[in-house]
């Protein structure tokens, strides 16, 4: 029988257009192949510099996104009560005119009173302008709910955090320690890198309560109880410190563990206001040329940062068998990790023949660092203890002399950049008039805080306040429940971009919906009007009063911009775009181009002329032409003549330059300055001389936070600004200059909810929007509650049982499933994949709603009554940042909910009416 | 009935590395794209936004439990297609010469055109590699990108199967196993290779590399306390630290 005669070699396409992914935030370059017009395979690009070709399960599927049924097609305005989904069509021109009507107004008479809010929309440096111009101080993205306290932590530390700031040197690391992290937004860089350590026989070690994902190839596994992290690491740190395994040259000369601490909690300093350290028995100053700086001196009484660190965490309540109950691993395997770790440190160190010179001036001849690292997400972050268990993790790498050096952890321009370097967040309202400054910054002191002249919060989320002073990306998650609570005070026109608050981005969602149609005594609803911008018919769309539809990602501009978050890489500055590689098939706008446009209708500065017409036809001229300091733009290649980097005047082919060259641009990082950043002079004039700096900045890592110091002392009723009575205690527990644990504050229900419960993200699923992809629906369509060995077998759970699942403020029920390979205190499940019946264009009777479902009814917005009447919110009190891992539940079997035929998820909620395109 | 071939001039397939498989699944729709627009008819989706949805997919990816006895229990993410075996029961039970066995390299493939779709080849895999495509009513299978891998229209570089190329952790490797030299069949011999359920007899030519073992803990190297901490205290302890410069 003969084979029959296959062509082989298929045109695959017409065309490949390049532009970057956006099935989730990891920004990954792509190819998008077209036939006849249509887009017909996405495959990743192979030149790209964050994904090397590769892509994940969300970006081939990609194709199915921009098809999706759920698509918005026109503006819409709501007609019937608010939450019924009863909308009409409307115009554009109708629509922005609508908006105008009601926030022109405000803008003269009480800018405070546009809240504006955007989720995951990657140009917070368009939006924040924007706020900033309109006058409100309302305005933040999403990081308040994400991740503020690692990047917070990170910030104050070390100048630069985890994921966009920074990332391990994958290629000389030996060994690779991951806290809290499961699928996570840096999902193909991860990725690949485990790959190359794994290629290589690197060692991994996963800490988690859960062991999927990343944990599962994790060589070793710690499956800690959460809330613990930074038990666990104060411990690793004890270990170390007490056998001196930390590296004390790089102490000495780029942290401030030799500086001075004086009596009241602040540096000793000289008269031009640097810190003093003792070096050959003087005092001078820290950047001194050719200086040893003494870590063991005492002068005038005052102590190094050095020795207050030794002795708090060589004290025996660090001790592993102090801790070892509490983090859910035994001391042995806690000193054994240690021991590794040092053993990777000390005995095995990375040097690069390659010479530099730090800012002091002093030549070294190599560049020796330390190969362990280091990478930690929400997992640690989104607990009431996460700042200071982040900071934890920063000292751990810092003690190491692991931070910028080969083998440790890499920082990516423009970072490094301490928070001194960052702007103070900003709150002065003038009607009428553009904000005073930035909204959101790094706080060095109560100087800093958005307070009333009464004290009062400025902000509706109460960022910036004694509540949470370092609440550097504010808190979206408590934007309504305030609003509606009045408290600090009333707005009118709540304007959010692509974040699904009345779903699975709010806590307490069942609550939060109710808090979205409440209306006053005057009959009127308490959050007034709402305005709501996404490109698919999520749950919040039946709650908003104006509807402006938006673009999916490959039919939209968009900047991945410097100014904002891009995608540099330890070895080079990066910047993307995305550009329309197919047009819209439906009435609707890129949303930056609609909020430049409302910005020309509302007369913003910035978005007019000197005759008042609009300065930008769109977001791509805006891209282009938009300067936020002489020759500083949204994008750094191919400026002025088109051979400018970094700096240089606008330049009418930009977007084509950058379209041909596969959507991104880099800028890359001299030798001698690839590592040592903080301290590197090659480095630091290179970030001047590119833009990313205006001077050179170097900067001591920050062991002891004197900005915190600043505010523990207001608590302890030092300084001009004082907390009220009621917060003293907390802060002062809080805003400790020295990292510390402190149990959860979910902990304190825990005698009648023993278990933790958690989400992952899965890794083929990125929030909501996965749900409506015809290919990644078939991978994750529901989501049952995971169960440990212990709690399966005693509540006698068999497969396909139901379980009730109870928090402090809540009640779920929902199918239950077995998994060996998790913290025997600890349920879970995958977020992302719940969704209420007609959202998201899919049929009510969907399994993502009928058998998929949402921890967040279990989770309140605030802390239960302490008795006296405050509205403590469930954040961290450093940052605000939302607690969602201090959930405690108790889980018992019980009988599958109606129907008896096929079983639903409680709760459910009425069915949403269609607003997409319908089915394809 | 249908013959397989005497011998095959290359024996071309995956290896996929257990160790290191996070179960991310991008090969299961970097597959699904290609080849929803490649070799034969678009893998179809029924009910795709519907209560019930299913498609087909020539790859897939399973997560299992381990739960080995005294040992700390593990996660295994088990990608599963086509093995391409030297004795493909799935060619022998076709009634019509469909399903058939490339001489040159060995690729097990199902020419559509010939294809009724009583679905005889699904019952005869044992590992449960092939889908019933109920839109076009014919068996899918992964083809190794058959219509990838000699394409004279692509980079040379990307002349692999999709999922190869796509994969994140480079988990998956594509070459010729009868070749003993061949940079996938080193990677057998030096991580174990092993192929799935031999004791089936279909020969695979697939390889998994199977997982480390895991939770060793710290081999050697245990901290030596500089001293007693709570002997000497922090001043001594601070002394012969800091004497360590």
């Amino acid at each position: 029988m003969t084979q029959p005669q296959l062509d082989l070699s298929p045109a695959v396409s017409d065309e490949i257009r390049q532009t970057t992914c956006y099935m989730c935030a990891c920004r990954c370059g792509i190819n998008v192949h077209l036939k006849s017009g249509r887009v017909s395979y996405i495959e990743g690009n192979r030149a790209h510099p964050v994904n090397k070709g590769v892509l994940c399960a969300k970006g081939a599927s990609g194709i199915r996104q921009i098809t999706a049924p759920s698509r918005l097609s026109q503006p819409l305005r709501r007609v019937g009560p608010r939450g019924s989904g009863a909308f009409e069509p409307i115009s554009w021109d109708e629509a922005l005119a609508l908006a105008v009507a009601w926030m022109a107004p405000l803008r003269e008479t009480a800018p405070e009173k546009v809240a504006f809010f955007t989720g995951r929309d990657q140009s917070q440096s368009l939006t924040s302008f924007w706020a900033q111009n309109f006058g409100t101080p309302n305005y933040a993205a999403h990081g308040g709910f994400c991740s503020v306290n690692m990047a917070a932590a990170g910030i104050y530390t070390i100048g630069g955090a985890f994921w966009e700031f920074g990332q391990p040197d994958w290629e000389h690391t030996r060994l690779f320690l991951m806290f809290g992290v499961a699928e996570d937004h840096d999902s193909n860089p991860i990725k690949i890198g485990l790959g190359r350590l794994k290629a290589r026989g690197a060692r991994v070690i996963g800490i988690n309560p859960v062991r999927s994902g990343y944990n599962a190839v994790a060589d070793d596994w710690l499956g800690i109880t959460p809330g613990t992290d930074g038990l666990l690491i104060l411990s690793l740190i004890h270990c170390l410190l007490e056998a001196g395994k930390v590296d004390l040259p790089y102490l000495a000369r780029f942290t401030n563990a030799p500086c001075l601490v004086g009596p009241d909690g602040l540096f000793l300093r000289d008269g031009q206001d640097k810190p003093l350290v003792i070096a050959d028995g003087r005092a001078v100053a820290f950047d001194t040329p050719g200086i040893q700086p003494d870590l063991g001196a005492t002068h005038q009484g005052a102590r190094t940062v050095f020795q207050h660190m030794a002795e708090r965490y060589l004290s025996p309540e660090y001790a592993p068998e102090a801790v070892a109950d509490r983090c859910g691993i035994p001391a042995p395997r806690i000193r054994a990790l240690a021991a590794e770790i040092a053993d990777a440190a000390f005995n095995h160190p990375v040097t690069l023949e390659q010479e530099w010179t730090d800012f002091r001036g002093d030549p070294h001849k190599t560049m020796t660092g330390r190969p362990v690292s280091f990478h930690a997400m929400r997992g640690i972050s989104a607990h009431s203890n996460g700042f200071q268990t982040a900071r934890s993790l920063h000292l751990l790498q810092i003690l190491l002399g692991a931070v910028e050096t080969p083998g440790g952890y890499r920082l990516k321009p423009p970072y490094p950049k301490p928070a001194e370097a960052h702007p103070a967040p900003h709150c002065k309202v003038t009607p009428g008039k553009p904000l005073d400054g930035p909204h959101l910054g790094y706080p060095r002191g109560p100087e800093h805080l958005c307070l009333k002249d009464d004290g009062s919060p400025a902000r509706i989320d109460k960022a910036f306040s004694w509540e949470n002073p370092l609440s550097a990306h504010g808190l979206m998650h408590m934007v309504i429940a305030n609003a509606h609570a009045g408290d600090p005070y009333r707005i009118d026109t709540l304007f959010l971009y692509m974040a699904n608050m009345a779903w699975n981005s709010s806590m307490n969602t069942a609550a939060v919906m109710e808090m979205l149609t409440d209306r006053g005594e005057d009959g009127e609803y308490r959050i007034p009007r709402i305005i709501y911008s996404d490109a698919y018919a999520s749950e919040m769309v039946a709650y908003a009063d104006l509807i402006l539809p938006d673009t999916t990602y490959l039919e939209r501009h968009d900047c991945i911009s410097l100014l904002d978050r891009p995608i540099s890489e330890p070895d080079a500055a990066g910047d993307a775009i995305r550009w329309p590689v197919v047009a819209p098939d439906r009435d609707v706008r890129g949303f930056q181009s609609v909020l430049i446009d409302l910005g020309a209708r509302l007369g913003l500065p910035g978005f007019v002329d000197a005759a008042g017409g609009p300065l930008y036809a769109d977001y791509a001229d805006y891209i282009v032409n938009h300067q936020r300091r002489p020759g500083i733009g949204p994008l750094m290649g191919w400026r002025g003549n088109g051979d400018a980097e970094g700096r240089g005047g606008p330049n009418p082919a930009q977007l084509d330059r950058y379209i041909e060259n596969g959507a991104f641009y880099q800028a890359h990082v001299p030798d001698d300055a690839r590592y040592f950043k903080p301290w590197n002079r090659a480095y630091q004039d290179w970030a001047v001389r590119t833009g990313l700096y205006d001077a050179p900045q170097p900067y001591l890592l920050s062991i002891w936070s004197e900005p915190m110091r600043r505010f523990q002392r207001a608590a302890e009723g030092q300084g001009q600004r004082q907390p009220p009575e009621h917060m003293r205690a907390r802060l002062k527990q809080a805003m400790d200059p020295l990292p510390r644990w402190y149990p959860p504050f979910g902990d304190e229900a825990a005698r009648d909810y023993p278990l933790h419960a958690l989400t992952q993200r899965p890794m083929a699923m990125y929030h909501s929007w996965g749900s409506q992809n015809a290919w990644l629906r078939q991978i994750h369509g529901h989501n049952p509650l995971y169960v440990p060995t212990a709690v399966w077998e005693a509540q006698g759970f068999a497969p396909g049982d139901w379980a009730r699942v109870t928090s402090p403020t809540g009640e779920i029920i929902v199918p239950v499933a077995h998994m060996p390979a998790l913290n025997p205190h600890t349920v879970w499940t995958w977020n992302a994949i719940g969704k209420r019946k007609g959202a998201w264009g899919l049929d009510p009777n969907a399994p993502e709603a009928t058998k998929g479902f949402l921890l967040n009814h279990l989770i309140h917005e605030l802390l239960p009554p302490k008795g006296d009447g405050q509205r403590w919110s469930n954040s961290d009190p450093v940052t605000g940042q939302a607690a969602w891992f201090d959930l405690r539940v108790r889980v018992e079997k019980c009988a599958a909910p109606p129907p008896d035929e096929a079983p639903e998820v409680l709760p459910q909620f009425p069915v949403l009416p269609d607003q997409g395109r319908g089915r394809a | 009935m249908t013959c397989l071939p005497g011998q095959t001039e290359k024996k071309l397939g995956l290896v996929i590395d257990l160790d290191t498989c996070v179960g991310c699944h991008a090969c299961v729709t970097a597959c699904k794209g290609w080849n929803d627009q490649g070799y034969g008819a678009p893998l179809s989706d029924q009910e795709a936004h519907g209560a019930d949805p299913s498609g087909t997919f020539l790859n897939r990816v399973h997560s299992y439990q381990v739960s080995p006895p005294e040992a700390v229990p593990f996660t295994v993410h088990f990608p599963r297609s086509c093995l391409h075996c030297d004795d493909a029961p799935c060619v022998t039970v076709c009634p019509t010469g469909a399903s058939y066995k490339r001489i040159e390299d060995g690729i097990v493939l199902v020419n559509e055109d010939a294809c009724i779709g009583c679905g005889l080849c699904a019952w005869a895999c044992p590992y449960g590699a092939r889908e019933m495509d109920k839109a076009a009513g014919v068996m899918k299978k992964c083809t190794l990108c058959v219509d990838r891998i000699y394409n004279e229209t692509l980079p040379e570089v990307d002349r692999e199967p999709a999922c190869v190329r796509t994969c994140p952790t480079g988990a998956r490797h594509f070459g010729d196993l009868s070749d003993p030299d061949s940079a996938v069949s080193r990677l057998v011999a030096d991580r174990g290779g092993v192929a799935l359920m031999p004791e089936m007899g279909t020969k695979p030519v697939n390889r998994y590399l199977p997982p480390r073992a895991k939770d060793r803990g710290a081999q050697v190297s245990p901290l030596a306390p500089l001293l007693d901490v709570q002997a000497t205290g922090f001043a001594g302890w601070l002394d012969r630290v800091l004497g360590k410069i």
